[in-house]
């Protein structure tokens, strides 16, 4: 069988989304209880935020929103969606000549 | 507690309603060009708008959909209760701008064209060939859906007599024709449309309470620190109730309202319905935007609200009283639009996904695959889903965020990886399928009264883990798909 030639692109996209998705977990956890499991009384604030609080969730949400921008921007290709595969379709990707036989 | 009735924040309110009912009925002439077409024609148009959201109406009915009444009635109301431990609870729910799609993606919308899919339960029947689990799959749609439903009109009326003093059944039947009218009248492309209203409405409708709300409470600095002075608990992490708000409980939330919502069928729905590769790139972009605004807006508000507006009865509250509190009230009016709206879009594509289930999965698949009359049992049964949640509604729960988090979890745990496994990967077969609905469904309740916080976290995370275990140990120990199978879904 040959396989749909634009599944390839389809997969790498997918796998950018959970890496940024796995990316800001890290971010998330790694600030929120890094930081903020002091006793609050020891809190530093940033622009009137405890410091866990605003590295964590204000700077996360802008930082991997900003990251989904410019990620999906330069590896998302455009191409048809529809039912037959576009003649002129070509990944804009170096490795996407071989035939892809499948194991399944 | 029925209060005087404000007229002055009513009619902003009724105008936004009036303007919600002409999207239907300018859907309803594209509906009913659709009643003409044969076969799968009417559901396409229906269920699915022809396949023709562009990115900024995709993002927007996605993130209408997916923040429903538990982000924007109960998510505040328990921000107001724990302060900003849970807004950092709710940005678990961030990477749903790019996740959902993201996951998806363009190998999603390719299959669903080339099997004609649309509905999710379509995909389910070409991938795993099996009419059994169409009628399963499709049962428990219908059931959770009603209770979820059920919970969020609920919420949205309670809002409704908060904030203008209407009785309940006044504001429920208010409330409830006017989603039924438009979702039956008009079908997904009205629902996406006024998505697309609601959406703008909320985003508009929370930067101006939160703007607002700080400048009230003399600044950032002033509200939180005098937060901490309320309590300490207030602006930690763990929150007023470190029992309560563990690391492994807060964390768990990233599967429940984050990663896991790939798996609700009205999200995964609008994976298949879009036009064409740009409109994803801009969904995901938008969408994420969107839905960073309004987590964190939503929710600060909530937390905000304790310091602002403290000895509210019931913390779902807290929106609609900061909004009449800090606006005049016909402003109040028009901003009130914003969590109405999100409700409302959640339910009406809950109802599609509800009539979905009803008339393309089991009525046009398996009782009359002639597709006879295919409209007039869509519209009946439209009417009979909606009387049914406005019975229910009639005799209302207290907090309402637990029973929609409950409907979430058991639809998840039935779709997640039939869906995702389907996609990708060639070995995911049918018994597969079966075991890992059969176990996700019933491990989420037997947790949910047995064991309700295993391994401390919430039950979603070990029911997905388990289903997810037994559909690749099952596919492995048992025959290989079918080789059409595979054409069909990886072959040119």
């Amino acid at each position: 069988m040959k396989e749909d030639p634009r599944y390839k692109q389809c997969n790498k996209e997918a796998l950018i989304c959970v890496s940024l998705g796995l990316a800001n977990l890290i971010w998330w956890f790694s600030w929120g209880y890094g930081l903020g499991s002091k006793d609050p009384s020891e809190y530093t604030f940033v622009m009137g935020f405890p410091l866990w609080f605003f590295m964590s969730c204000i700077v996360g949400a802008l930082l991997f929103t900003v990251l989904t921008v410019v990620l999906v921007n330069k590896y998302f290709v455009d191409f048809s969606l529809e039912e037959t595969v576009p003649e002129e379709f070509v990944v804009e990707d170096n490795s996407s000549d071989e035939e892809s036989d499948d194991v399944g | 507690m029925a209060e005087e009735v404000r007229f002055d924040a009513l009619i902003p309110l009724i105008i936004y309603f009036i303007i919600i009912y002409i999207i239907g009925f300018i859907s309803m002439r594209y509906v009913y060009r659709a009643t003409k077409r044969e076969g799968k024609g009417f559901l396409k148009e229906y269920l699915m708008s022809d396949r023709n959201l562009n990115g900024f109406v995709l993002a927007m009915t996605l993130v209408a959909t997916y923040l429903s009444a538990g982000s924007f009635i109960g998510g505040p109301g328990t921000a107001y209760t724990y302060g900003l431990a849970w807004v950092f609870l709710a940005m678990a729910q961030m990477p749903t701008g790019y996740f959902t799609l993201g996951v998806l993606g363009k190998k999603f919308a390719i299959i669903a064209r080339k099997i004609n899919a649309v509905t999710i339960t379509d995909f389910l029947k070409e991938r795993y060939e099996s009419k059994l689990l169409v009628v399963i799959v499709s049962l428990s749609v219908v059931f959770f859906l009603l209770a979820a439903m059920t919970a969020q009109v609920i919420g949205a009326v309670r809002l409704l007599e908060g904030a203008l003093g209407i009785s309940y059944e006044v504001g429920l039947i208010f409330f409830a024709f006017t989603i039924l009218i438009y979702t039956i009248i008009g079908g997904f492309r009205a629902v996406a449309l006024t998505d697309t209203l609601q959406g703008i409405v909320m985003t508009v409708g929370v930067s101006a309470v939160i703007f607002a709300a700080i400048s009230a409470g003399g600044g950032i600095n002033n509200i939180i620190q005098d937060m901490y002075k309320l309590d300490p608990g207030m602006i930690s992490p763990y929150g007023t109730d470190p029992e309560f708000l563990t690391i492994a409980y807060v964390t768990s939330f990233w599967v429940l309202v984050g990663f896991g919502v790939v798996g609700l069928p009205r999200v995964a729905t609008r994976a298949m319905s879009y036009k064409d590769s740009k409109s994803l790139k801009d969904a995901i972009i938008y969408g994420t935007i969107i839905t960073m605004i309004l987590l964190l807006g939503m929710h600060l508000l909530g937390a905000f609200g304790a310091v602002l507006l403290p000895g509210i009865e019931s913390g779902d509250l807290v929106v609609p009283k900061l909004t009449t509190h800090l606006f005049p009230n016909w402003i109040a009016g028009l901003i009130l639009a914003g969590p109405l709206a999100a409700v409302m879009s959640s339910i009406d594509s809950q109802l599609l996904v509800g009539l979905g289930a009803i008339v393309n999965d089991v009525y046009a698949n398996i009782i009359n695959p002639k597709l006879q009359r295919t409209s007039l049992i869509t519209f009946l049964s439209a009417i009979i889903m909606g009387a049914v949640v406005f019975i229910m509604a009639f005799d209302p729960p207290d907090l309402m965020v637990w029973l929609n988090l409950y409907a979430a979890g058991g639809l998840k745990a039935t779709f997640l990886w039939p869906i995702v496994l389907g996609i990708y990967w060639k070995r995911a077969n049918t018994k597969g399928a079966y075991t890992s609905i059969i176990l996700g469904v019933l491990s989420f309740i037997l947790f949910d009264i047995y064991w309700p916080t295993p391994l401390g976290m919430h039950p979603i995370v070990l029911t997905l883990v388990l289903s997810l275990a037994g559909f690749v140990i099952v596919s492995l120990l048992t025959e290989k798909p079918p080789a059409r199978v595979i054409q069909k879904f990886w072959g040119v």
